[in-house]
C-alpha cells in the first residue's frame, strides 16, 4: 500500500474553501469529530467514507444545513458563518443532492425558479435553461413536470440549478448511484469541463473506481475523522478501499467449479400488466437458473425489477402457472407462503417497511418471513422463544451489529439490516433464492459480507437469481448476466463473455435485444433436460 | 317576466355559493401548502358568532366582518400551533377546532340568540342595477360576493403567478426538498394556514351578516365540510372552486324548493348531492388522469419535523 500524507493542513496558496476542526454532535453522538478539509479551486476533491462515516453530515455542514458544534468554515482564507442554505448559495456553494431535492409535480422550469433571484423567472429562466443546457450538453424540456422524467434527467435538473447561480463550489452527493454508465460518462465530461472552468468540485462517492478516474485529491472519513489525504490516481482501488474500512477487505473468493446442477428456476414468456400507472409491463421474460450458480439481472432503475421480483416472490401472481417453475412445480399462481414452503427465499429491494417491518423487533421480522419454514407458530399461537432463538442464530451468522438484545428493525444502520435480512433467508437453506439490489446502500465490509453469503449459499447448491443495478457487483459474483430493459430481458450471457459496454448499451435500450426463445418450445419435459453443459 | 324569475334563481344561488367558495378558497391556501385543516366548520361557525356579536356592538357591518375574519384567524392560529409548530396529527387536530370552534361560538353568540340586524347593504348604482335580467345579478349584490369573485383571482394569481406561490405548491409537493433547498416549510404553513382561517371565519361572518342576518346556534350547519369537499372536488383549483361552489349552491337552493314545492325527493337525498358529486368527480379525475403525477399536493397531511 503506498503511503498517505497524514491528515491536516496541508501546504499551498489559501484554499477557495476550508474547513477545519469541524465537530458536530447529535445528542451522545458525535458525527463529525475534529475534521479538516481544504477544497481548492479548479480541482476535483473526493470525500470518501463508508456509511456512517460522517460524510453527509461534514456537506450538510458546508451547504448551511447544519451548523456545527465546533469548528470553522473559512471562504478564501476569511472565516465565514453558513447558517443556512442562502447564505452559502450567496458564497457560490452548490450542492446535488444524492435523493433529488425536487418537486414532483412541478414542471422543471418551477423547480428551478425556486431557487433563483425572483427577477430570473418566466421566459427568461427558460432561455437561460436553454442556454446553459446547450452549453453542457444537458439537455431538458422546461415544461416537463418532473415525475415524467428519468433520473438521470432528473439529476440535470440538479445540475443546471447550481450552475445558473455560477457556483465557485459544487459538492456532489454520489452522484453515479442512479445512471447508467453512459450517463455517468456524459456527468464526468460535465464534470472535469467545470473543472477546467475553475470551479471547485467536491465529489462524494464510495465508488473508488469513479474517484480514481476523476479526482487529484481525496479526504478519506471513517467514524466522523479524518484518517487520511492521497492522490487517488496514486493509489489502488484497494488501499483506498483498506482505509475507509480500517480493515483489508476480503476480496471475495469465487467457488473454483461451478457444477452445472439441476434446473431449478424456470421462467418461460413470463407476462405481466403494468401494476399501476408507475409500473412497467413484464413481456416474455425466459430465464433458466441452475443449482450452483448465480444469475445477475442488470438493468436502470425502473425497467421492470420490482415488477419482476414481485412476480418471482408471489406477490404477483402470473398469469399461467407454467410461467414461474420452482424445481419443476409451476408456482406462477401459488401465494408467497406456498413458495417459501416450496423452498424458495426472496429479499426485495426496500428494507424498511418491505423487507423488514422497521418498528417491530428483530425477532418479530424473523417471524415475518420464516413462520410457516421454521415452525415459530403452532395451532396459530406464535412460539416467542423459538423467534428469539433464531433471531440470534441470523445476527451470530452474519455479524449483525445491533443495540440492545431484541432491538426494533428501524434502529439497525442500513448495512447490518440488509445481513439480517440476507441471513433471515438464507438460514432457511432455501434451494432457491431471489434478490432485488443486495448491497444497495450497504457499506463495503457488509457488501462484500452479503456477496460471499451468496456464493456460499450458490455453492451449497441453490439457484440464485441476482437483480441488481451494479454492475461491478454482478461481475464479481454472478456467473451469467442478462440484462432487464423496458420489461424485457436479454438472453443471459456468461459474464466472463461480455464486457460493461455491452450491458450498458443493453440497458439503455441501445441495442435491439435479440428476441427470446419462443415460450411455446419450453414444456416442462424439456425444460428439465440440460440445453448445455457449465 | 321569466327572465327575472331567471335572476332570481341565480341570485340566491350565487349567494349560497359565496361562503362556500371564500371558505374553500382559504382551504385550498393551507392544503396547497400541504396542511389539512378539517377545522374549517369550526373556524366557521366562531367567525359567524364573532361577526355578529361585534357587528351588533358596533352597529358597523364592516367591524364585523373583520371581527368575525379575526376570530376564524385566532382559532386556525392555535391550529397552526398545535400541527406546524409542534408536529401534532393534523386530522385529530382540525376535529378538535371544530368541536371547539362550536362550543365557543355558542358561548360567545349566546345573549345574542334571536336578535336581528339590517343585512349587509347591497350595491346599488342607478341605471345599471335596474336593468333587466342581470343588473341585479351583476351590480346588486352585497361586498362579501364581490370579495368572493376577487379571492378567486387573487388565489389563482397568487399561486401560479408568484414566487411565494411556488414556493408554497412547492412545499406542499415536498417538504423534505423544499426544506433541503433552504426555503422556510413551516413559516409558509403557519401563514397560509392563517390565511385559511380567516377565510372560513369571514365566511362565517357573511352567514350572520347578510345571508341570514341573525345568529342561531351551528348555524353554518356543515357548510364547513362542504368547503372541504368543495376543495377536492374542486382538485385544488381556484376557478374550479367557483365552478363547484356554484353547483354545491345550486344544490342547496334546489334542495329549499323542492321541499317547498313538495316533491317526492327526500330534503335529505338533496343535501347528500354534494358530497355524491364529491366522489363522482374524485373517480372521474382519477380515471381520467395523465400517466403519473398526483392531483392532491402530494404533502398533504403529513406532518414536517426539520432536524437540526
Amino acid at each position: 500500500m503506498a503511503p498517505v500524507a497524514p491528515p491536516g493542513r496541508t501546504e499551498g496558496p489559501t484554499p477557495l474553501f476550508g474547513a477545519y476542526g469541524i465537530v458536530k454532535r447529535f445528542g451522545d453522538f458525535t458525527a463529525n469529530d475534529g475534521v479538516d478539509l481544504e477544497i481548492r479551486a479548479g480541482e476535483i476533491h473526493a470525500l470518501l467514507g463508508e456509511n456512517g462515516a460522517g460524510k453527509s453530515t461534514l456537506m450538510k455542514i458546508l451547504y448551511g444545513l447544519l451548523e456545527p458544534t465546533e469548528g470553522v468554515v473559512t471562504h478564501r482564507g476569511d472565516v465565514v458563518r453558513l447558517g443556512n442554505p442562502e447564505a452559502a448559495r450567496a458564497l457560490g456553494i452548490g450542492m446535488v443532492f444524492q435523493h433529488f431535492s425536487l418537486c414532483e409535480n412541478l414542471t422543471v422550469a418551477e423547480n428551478i425558479a425556486l431557487v433563483m433571484p425572483p427577477a430570473l423567472s418566466g421566459g427568461t429562466l427558460k432561455a437561460r435553461i436553454g442556454a446553459v443546457g446547450a452549453t453542457y450538453g444537458l439537455h431538458l424540456d422546461p415544461d416537463r413536470p418532473v415525475w415524467s422524467l428519468s433520473a438521470g434527467e432528473r439529476q440535470r435538473i440538479e445540475i443546471i440549478r447550481c450552475l445558473l447561480q455560477d457556483p465557485k463550489l459544487l459538492i456532489l452527493d454520489e452522484p453515479t448511484s442512479v445512471l447508467t454508465p453512459g450517463e455517468a460518462e456524459l456527468l464526468f465530461s460535465v464534470l472535469e469541463r467545470l473543472r477546467d472552468e475553475g470551479r471547485a468540485l467536491l465529489y462524494i462517492s464510495h465508488r473508488l473506481d469513479e474517484v480514481r478516474r476523476l479526482c487529484a485529491r481525496a479526504t478519506i472519513l471513517r467514524g466522523g475523522r479524518v484518517v487520511g489525504t492521497c492522490d487517488p490516481r496514486a493509489e489502488t482501488a484497494r488501499s483506498m478501499a483498506a482505509l475507509m474500512v480500517g480493515a483489508q477487505v476480503g476480496e471475495v473468493k469465487p467457488p473454483s467449479g461451478m457444477l452445472a446442477g439441476p434446473e431449478r428456476l424456470v421462467l418461460s414468456g413470463l407476462t405481466l400488466a403494468a401494476p399501476g400507472l408507475h409500473g412497467t409491463a413484464l413481456g416474455g421474460v425466459s430465464l433458466t437458473v441452475r443449482g450452483g450458480e448465480i444469475v445477475g439481472i442488470v438493468g436502470i432503475a425502473g425497467n421492470g425489477q420490482a415488477e419482476l421480483f414481485d412476480a418471482l416472490s408471489g406477490e404477483a401472481l402470473a398469469p399461467e402457472p407454467g410461467m414461474v417453475r420452482f424445481d419443476g412445480v409451476a408456482s406462477g399462481r401459488l401465494g408467497i407462503t406456498a413458495r417459501r414452503r416450496g423452498g424458495a427465499g426472496f429479499v426485495p429491494e426496500e428494507r424498511n417497511g418491505h423487507g423488514a417491518a422497521p418498528t417491530l423487533s428483530l425477532s418479530d421480522n424473523a417471524i415475518l418471513s420464516r413462520h410457516a419454514t421454521a415452525g415459530l407458530s403452532r395451532f396459530g399461537i406464535l412460539r416467542r422463544a423459538a423467534a428469539k432463538a433464531l433471531a440470534q442464530a441470523v445476527i451470530g451468522a452474519f455479524d449483525v451489529r445491533k443495540a440492545g438484545p431484541d432491538p426494533a428493525a428501524g434502529t439497525l444502520s442500513g448495512g447490518n439490516l440488509q445481513k439480517y435480512l440476507m441471513g433471515r433467508e438464507i438460514l432457511a437453506e432455501p434451494g432457491i433464492l431471489v434478490v432485488n439490489q443486495p448491497t444497495w446502500g450497504v457499506d463495503a465490509l457488509a457488501a462484500a459480507h452479503i456477496r460471499q453469503a451468496l456464493l456460499d449459499l450458490a455453492g451449497r447448491g441453490a439457484a440464485v437469481l441476482v437483480i441488481s443495478q451494479d454492475l461491478d457487483e454482478l461481475f464479481e459474483i454472478a456467473g451469467r448476466i442478462a440484462v432487464l430493459h423496458d420489461g424485457a430481458l436479454s438472453p443471459a450471457v456468461p459474464a466472463a463473455e461480455t464486457t460493461r459496454e455491452t450491458l450498458g448499451l443493453l440497458m439503455g435500450g441501445g441495442e435491439p435485444v435479440p428476441p427470446a426463445p419462443p415460450p411455446a418450445a419450453i414444456t416442462p419435459d424439456l425444460a428439465r433436460e440440460p440445453t448445455h453443459a457449465h | 317576466m321569466s327572465l327575472d324569475i331567471v335572476q332570481m334563481v341565480l341570485v340566491t344561488i350565487v349567494a349560497a355559493a359565496t361562503p362556500l367558495m371564500i371558505a374553500a378558497l382559504g382551504e385550498l391556501v393551507a392544503e396547497r401548502a400541504g396542511v389539512l385543516n378539517l377545522g374549517v366548520e369550526g373556524m366557521m361557525v366562531l367567525g359567524a358568532a364573532t361577526g355578529f356579536a361585534v357587528a351588533v356592538e358596533t352597529g358597523s357591518t364592516l367591524v364585523g366582518a373583520a371581527a368575525g375574519a379575526g376570530a376564524g384567524l385566532a382559532l386556525s392560529a392555535l391550529f397552526g400551533i398545535l400541527t406546524v409548530v409542534l408536529s401534532a396529527n393534523q386530522v385529530a387536530s382540525g376535529l378538535a377546532m371544530t368541536i371547539l370552534g362550536l362550543g365557543l361560538s355558542g358561548l360567545v353568540g349566546a345573549s345574542y340568540v334571536g336578535l336581528k340586524r339590517e343585512p349587509a347593504p347591497h350595491l346599488r348604482i342607478p341605471g345599471l342595477t335596474d336593468l333587466p335580467g342581470i343588473g341585479r345579478l351583476l351590480f346588486g349584490q352585497d361586498g362579501f360576493v364581490y370579495l368572493a369573485f376577487a379571492l378567486v383571482a387573487g388565489v389563482g394569481w397568487f399561486l401560479w403567478r408568484t414566487r411565494a406561490g411556488l414556493i408554497l405548491r412547492a412545499i406542499g409537493d415536498d417538504h423534505t426538498a423544499t426544506h433541503a433547498l433552504g426555503l422556510k416549510v413551516r413559516k409558509a404553513r403557519f401563514l397560509a394556514v392563517l390565511f385559511g382561517g380567516a377565510c372560513a371565519g369571514l365566511a362565517g361572518a357573511y352567514l350572520s351578516l347578510a345571508y341570514t342576518p341573525f345568529w342561531a346556534p351551528a348555524m353554518t350547519a356543515g357548510r364547513g365540510w362542504i368547503a372541504l369537499a368543495l376543495v377536492v372536488f374542486a382538485s385544488w383549483r381556484p376557478l374550479r372552486v367557483l365552478a363547484g361552489a356554484m353547483l354545491f349552491g345550486g344544490a342547496t337552493v334546489l334542495q329549499l324548493h323542492a321541499q317547498a314545492a313538495g316533491l317526492g325527493l327526500p330534503g335529505q337525498a338533496l343535501s347528500a348531492l354534494p358530497y355524491l358529486a364529491t366522489i363522482l368527480a374524485l373517480v372521474l379525475l382519477s380515471l381520467g388522469r395523465r400517466q403519473g403525477g398526483s392531483l392532491a399536493p402530494a404533502a398533504l397531511g403529513r406532518v414536517f419535523t426539520p432536524h437540526r
